[in-house]
């Protein structure tokens, strides 16, 4: 997985791969150094909805994860949670608060009951001015902050004070920046716009890992999130992640789909893992696990790992929470015997 | 397994479906049955037999094999209470209908169980795919009673129907048989496959509890021995759904017997995938295509043919995916591909592939195989459109694929093949899609899906796959038939040797019309026809093989005319009737004199009326846009058959040559007729008419003789589509006996050639196959 991709610039190729792992304990692979827009690609993508849609349908029905599985499984998704707040009244209270949930996301007494310890979050993911206070509170603990940016979640704000906006997010201690793309030059097919806006983010990230959000919500259709993949990917993105969970659709199965199909092509053509992110719209457990599934079934299971897959999510810990009491008791639990954050 | 194990490995663990509620129902009956004959559940009889769980090997319950009381009881149950049973109308069978299907939803689950359980699927596949399309097919043809009195004024009950279903999808196919029977106002005797019977005792459960007048579906169980005595019983229509080779068996031992019949048989269905297809769901749509059910499906899209650009791509991501398939206990709801039904198909499919498949080469996927009865999804590669495996279907999960380079190679390898049941293709361009669907040799075409069923959309094959439709309009028609007058009946003139004169003048030489020519007869010996007093009216050529090979070769290369549009058809069905006209004072003497009558002006009258009527329908027997649940179009296309081959009435020896020409050629067939036996002189008049009107050369064939020699010669011909009888009914056992090798269509119908049945629909669709194409769609 060393090799370099030929024709890679390689100042660019030699600054990421000093970026390197520091700082994010969980990640062992080589971070993906992106490589020269191929148009030829991006452009022999299809993404055929009807098809799409069907696969993702029918999964549920076709694995089925029950009983110690299941709630390892659930275990699993609480690690791979970028416990999130993104709200205008966020303070530094509510931030501290919400770092000590990631610390401790699951009672003590359900933890020792299924046998886990030293579970956490894979990230707290949160606006730039709340990043000084969550890497406070989360000092130690190794679980790290990410920071949204590049005028998120619209992406419209002058082109500097995006690319400044990274850099101050990384020196304020974020080691992951989740930046938007401009939708405007996925929706007039001005990929080499995308890429080089993508590849600049990523240089401002320095050892800063970056997930390009793609806002598929905003992407009028399916191709076009497949071929937002690619070129992200090709740019150097270390995840790619569907939305900022403010456009009116965010994560779906179907969008998932498509994108975890990129990815997969992007490493069976180069050597590369990328990460997955979904974000916004899944707060039940069960829908945690489908995802979990898809995952497994389209990328397999190394990327079943906190350093390749993400839930942007805020309350789907709750329901997982609820539904691993049941696990353990037997009987169905509610939100107020879980501490919150 | 702790939690922390399988944090490491996060694996899928064990997910099985409890067994216990199908058990239960099995012990309760005290695990062995009988039949369900006249509404009640027989005991058990004298002969049993094992059913068993293929995954397991164990024995689930005894079965009664039926011996022909038990056939005969059933079948008597059936006609007793067939006349009640239409005779309750529409809105009352539609009412027993729809109880049956809600009573089958309420034991869904019971269902699925016990499917699983007797034949092996993975319970998925029962539960999500088996059952509610079961379900759904009692429900649609619940609405389909209801209207039917209404929608199809014309058309009736057949009567008692002998329906003999196959193991692959037992309810399923059960459900296909009886619905639509039911709906149209028949009773039902039904053999379920051996292996798998049990569904169907419990469907017979089910018909007790919906309070269904006794006798209305009957069921015995047993094997082929009982599938034979159902057919050779004094029942009225036949439906089976199997293996061609049966479906050859059924179709000569039914022949001439007045049975009705409908094949659906079986396939090597080609998956075509183009190079700007979505490779991935294309993959996805393969798993499917031919690991679903184990590959037991008759439509499985089992020839995989790549275009070359992309097929080494598409083989290596095709590989991947096959790893993750996950292979084992039916039960468990996270398998995909359960167990082969039987150890003997498991030998079969074992057998065919050790034999064939080092013609290319063989990729088993890697996957854990259990113990048992089993067989690993497999992949042949490389093989050539000559090797064994390409051409025969081996019913088990094993995909064989080969390449091509342009859309037309990729119609003729997939048209290179005796089946016709289905196709898939993956395009995302819509201009392909649709060039590519109508000329897929196959009942049923998926474009960018496969394996899409509903109730509402027609299923059923051409050429070797059988014929008749299940589900829709289409499925119900077949389970109807026409109420007509009595044709009536015609003096043939005997030859009297004595009376030898000449009608005088200039000698006109009646030939045979093949391609477009005026052709003298193969064999070189003409046919004296004479007047009804004896005297000599002229000679036609006395047609033999050779003249009907080289009419159906000409005919077989008209076939642009299947692509002309309506309306050219209609302009030249108008321009046949106009100069007609012009001579129909000549056709009507020459009538008059033929057949002694002086009905010759209102024949040609009929005639010219006639064409008119199919130059008007050309470009009116309109498709539909069927109503299935899909975000799609599932379109029921009127395509033509292709060559057909009619044998005219005796009487009428214009207006029945007409009766056959017109709706055929008006829907794009190509036709070899054989005119009146008695009177072909009006037919070889007509051939100047068709040759001042624009027929393009080997659309029409004309080709005079005997008929009983000529009919089974166009019978067993592979390139005919279908033969018409419309002359004598001695023929008919001739004709069936000899479509049997090819599976073709066959129609025998008399009418008065005047009347109000002597046209109309019932022609059209005898000269159109339903084409069902889905397509679904979405950005």
């Amino acid at each position: 997985m060393e090799s370099d991709i030929t024709g890679a610039p390689a100042e660019m190729a030699s600054e990421w791969k000093q970026g390197g792992t520091a700082g994010l304990p969980q990640v062992s692979d080589t971070r993906n150094p992106g490589q020269p827009l191929d148009l030829d690609w991006v452009m022999s993508v299809q993404a055929n909805r009807s098809a799409i849609e069907r696969r993702c349908a029918t999964l549920p029905g076709r694995r089925s994860v029950k009983k110690e599985w299941q709630a390892a499984w659930l275990v699993q998704a609480i690690r791979c949670i970028d416990l999130t707040t993104l709200s205008g009244d966020d303070t530094e209270g509510r931030v501290r608060r919400l770092c000590a949930k990631a610390r401790q996301p699951l009672r003590s007494d359900l933890a020792e009951a299924l046998g886990v310890s030293g579970i956490t979050t894979g990230a707290i993911c949160v606006y730039h001015d709340m990043v000084a206070a969550a890497v406070d509170a989360l000092r130690e603990s190794g679980i790290p902050v990410a920071a949204v940016s590049t005028g998120f979640p619209a992406g419209l704000s002058p082109y500097h004070l995006r690319v400044a906006e990274i850099g101050e997010s990384v020196a304020a201690g974020a080691k992951e920046i989740d930046i938007v793309i401009s939708r405007r030059h996925v929706l007039t097919g001005n990929w080499r716009a995308l890429f080089d806006e993508m590849a600049e983010f990523r240089r401002a990230c320095g050892a800063a890992h970056v997930k390009a959000i793609l806002a598929t919500g905003e992407l009028g259709e399916l191709r076009n999130v497949a071929r937002a993949s690619l070129v992200c990917m090709m740019a150097g993105a270390d995840f790619i992640k569907t939305s900022t969970g403010k456009e009116a659709v965010n994560a779906t199965l179907p969008v998932t789909l498509v994108m975890l199909r990129a990815i997969r092509e992007y490493h069976e053509r180069t050597g590369y893992r990328v990460g997955y992110k979904p974000a916004g719209g899944i707060s039940k457990a069960k829908d945690a696990l489908t995802y979990l599934a898809l995952v497994k079934e389209e990328l397999g299971d190394r990327w079943l790992q906190p350093d390749l897959f993400r839930f942007g999510a805020s309350s789907l810990l709750g329901d997982i929470e609820r539904q691993l009491e049941h696990h353990v008791t037997g009987a169905y639990s509610t939100s107020w015997r879980h501490p919150m954050a | 397994m702790t939690v922390q194990e399988i944090l490491e490995t996060m694996e899928y663990g064990p997910a099985p479906e409890s067994a216990a509620p199908a058990r239960k129902w099995i012990e309760d009956v005290g695990g062995a049955f009988g039949h369900f004959i006249g509404g009640v559940l027989t005991d058990t009889g004298a002969q049993t037999f094992d059913s068993t769980n293929p995954a397991t090997g164990e024995v689930l319950a005894q079965l009664t094999q039926a011996d022909q009381s038990d056939v005969d009881s059933a079948v008597t149950a059936a006609r007793n209470a067939q006349p009640a049973w239409e005779g309750l109308g529409g809105h009352q069978r539609a009412q027993f209908i729809y109880a049956i299907a809600r009573l089958m939803q309420k034991h869904a689950r019971l269902f699925s169980v016990l499917e699983v359980l007797d034949n092996g699927k993975p319970i998925r596949e029962a539960r999500d795919i088996d059952i509610p399309l079961a379900v759904r097919h009692f429900y649609y043809h619940a609405g389909l009673a209801q209207l039917m009195a209404r929608e199809m004024p014309d058309r009736r009950a057949i009567g008692v129907c002998g329906q003999i279903v196959p193991w692959n999808f037992p309810l399923l196919m059960l459900a296909w048989k009886i619905a639509p029977a039911l709906a149209a106002g028949n009773t039902v005797v039904l053999k379920p496959a051996e292996y798998t019977s049990l569904t169907a005792l419990l469907f017979a459960n089910i018909c007790q509890e919906a309070g269904l007048p006794s006798g209305v579906v009957n069921i015995v169980t047993g094997d082929g021995e009982v599938g034979r005595m159902l057919v050779e019983a004094p029942v009225d229509k036949i439906a089976f759904t199997g293996s061609t080779a049966v479906g050859r068996e059924i179709r000569r031992a039914t022949a001439g017997s007045g049975k009705a019949l409908t094949l659906e048989l079986g396939g090597k269905s080609p998956y075509i995938v183009f190079d700007d297809a979505d490779l991935d769901s294309a993959i996805e749509g393969l798993v499917d295509a031919i690991w679903f059910n184990q590959g037991q499906v008759c439509c499985a899209g089992s020839r995989l043919l790549v275009q070359e650009g992309v097929a080494e791509r598409f083989h290596a991501k095709l590989k991947a995916r096959m790893d993750k398939l996950r292979v084992g206990d039916p039960l468990d709801k996270s398998v995909d591909v359960g167990a082969v039904v039987d150890p003997v198909q498991l030998q079969t499919i074992t057998k065919m592939v050790d034999e064939g498949g080092s013609e290319g080469e063989v990729y088993h996927a890697q996957v854990q195989m259990p113990e048992g009865c089993y067989y690993p999804p497999t992949l042949i590669t490389g093989l050539a459109p000559a090797a064994r495996l390409m051409q025969d279907e081996i019913f088990g999960p094993v995909l064989v694929s080969t390449t091509f380079r342009t859309p037309d190679e990729a119609v003729a390898l997939a048209n290179n093949t005796r089946y016709g049941l289905a196709a898939t293709l993956w395009s995302e361009n819509v201009n392909l899609a649709l060039h590519v669907a109508p000329k897929l040799a196959a009942g049923v075409v998926w474009v960018n899906a496969t394996n899409l069923f509903d109730a509402a959309a027609g299923f059923g094959g051409v050429r070797e796959s059988g014929f008749g439709r299940e589900g829709g309009w289409e499925g119900l028609y077949a389970y109807t038939r026409a109420d007509i007058p009595e044709p009536v009946s015609v003096h043939v003139p005997e030859p009297s040797p004595a009376d030898l004169h000449t009608l005088g003048g200039i000698d006109r030489t009646a030939k045979m019309y093949i391609g477009g020519k005026q052709t003298r007869p193969d064999g070189g010996y003409s046919r004296a026809i004479r007047l009804p007093n004896g005297a000599l009216a002229g000679h036609v050529g006395e047609g033999n093989r050779k003249d009907i090979r080289n009419a159906v070769e000409a005919a077989e290369k008209a076939s642009g005319w299947a692509t002309t549009t309506g309306h050219s058809r209609a302009q030249i069905l108008y321009f046949v009737a106009e100069n007609l006209a012009v001579r129909g004072n000549e056709f009507a003497d020459r009538i008059n004199r033929l057949t002694s009558s002086d009905s010759g002006v209102d024949e040609v009258n009929a005639s010219i009326a006639r064409l008119f009527s199919y130059a008007a329908w050309a470009d009116k027997f309109d498709g539909a846009a069927k109503g299935v649940p899909l975000r799609g179009l599932a379109l029921g296309l009127h395509e033509p058959v292709g060559v057909i081959g009619a044998l005219c009435p005796t009487e009428a020896p214009l207006l029945g040559l007409i009766s056959a020409l017109a709706p055929a050629i008006a829907m794009g067939n190509r036709v070899v007729l054989v005119p009146s036996e008695a009177f072909p002189l009006a037919a070889t008049d007509f051939y100047q008419v068709l040759e001042t009107s624009d027929v393009p050369a080997g659309v029409v064939n004309i080709v005079t003789g005997t008929a009983s020699e000529l009919a089974p010669v166009l019978a067993a011909h592979a390139a005919v589509g279908s033969v018409w009888n419309f002359t004598d009914a001695g023929l008919d056992k001739l004709i069936e006996e000899a479509s049997a090798a090819t599976l073709k269509r066959t129609w025998n119908f008399r009418t008065a050639w005047d009347g109000a049945a002597g046209e109309g629909r019932h022609f059209l669709r005898a000269a159109t196959e339903v084409k069902t194409v889905w397509v679904p769609y979405g950005v």
